[in-house]
């Protein structure tokens, strides 16, 4: 449901003005609520930007999910890699 | 990626019976990023149930879930912030050793002390995510939380589910 929540939200945001990204760990979920940008992350839940104190990974999540926001088109589903 | 074979048979099969179609965001909204992220006001938003010590907690016997949100001060020490969300279907240990899992507030503070973006907003904000009626979500609090972030002069949000 979280995912649905963040999209839901997402859509609030980008309709008030403002740019959005997310990250998302249900692919099923996310591709049918379409959000106009999120990263697909291959990790379980309850572990969104990868691994509990591991800041490089983190890191790496959070610059790709930030790159979608530069880029034109939307919506942009794409896989972190 | 969590699989619907990862979850359990209980939440698969909700999973599977719930109609998320009818909660397709159309038309897709498109808010153009106005300027580089290096200059842009950056605001975090969570689903992962978190709030600051003192502040109510969210109601987790509401069977359409508790669409009410915290405002979390950017100023709060991450360590302190409270996880409580009502799900059972992730390992609720993991973020709570590590918030920065479900709320990086600490990885947008180093992004922000070397340049990469042009500041934090000076509240962020974080729901519990498990909202299986979100009417009262897109009607009313959604909104609310734009309309504040907008009045902020936030230009992008970045958002975690848990």
């Amino acid at each position: 449901m979280c995912q649905q929540t963040v999209g839901l939200l997402q859509a609030s945001i980008e309709r008030a003005g403002m740019a959005t990204v997310s990250i998302s760990l249900l692919r099923e979920v996310t591709s049918v609520i379409k959000p106009p940008r999120a990263l697909f992350v291959p990790f379980p839940m309850g572990y969104p930007l990868g691994e509990p104190n591991n800041a490089p990974l983190q890191r790496r999540i959070i610059a790709a999910a930030l790159g979608l926001l530069e880029r034109d088109g939307v919506p942009i589903l794409e896989d972190f890699k | 990626m969590a699989i619907y074979e990862d979850l359990s048979l209980h939440v698969r099969l909700f999973m599977k019976s719930y109609p998320f179609s009818r909660y397709t965001i159309a038309p897709t909204p498109c808010a153009r990023l106005a300027k580089p992220i290096e200059r842009s006001r950056v605001a975090l938003v969570t689903t992962a149930g978190l709030r600051c010590e003192g502040q109510s907690d969210f109601d987790r016997s509401d069977k359409r879930g508790d669409p009410s949100f915290r405002e979390i001060p950017n100023t709060i020490e991450t360590s302190r912030l409270v996880e409580s969300h009502r799900s059972y279907s992730f390992d609720h240990e993991a973020v709570r050793s590590d918030v920065n899992l479900a709320f990086p507030l600490d990885r947008f503070r180093e992004l922000d002390s070397r340049g990469a973006i042009g500041a934090l907003n000076h509240r962020h904000f974080s729901f519990m995510g498990s909202i299986v009626g979100p009417r009262r979500l897109i009607d009313k609090t959604a909104p609310q939380v734009a309309q504040m972030l907008a009045e902020d002069r936030v230009d992008a949000v970045f958002l975690t589910p848990v």
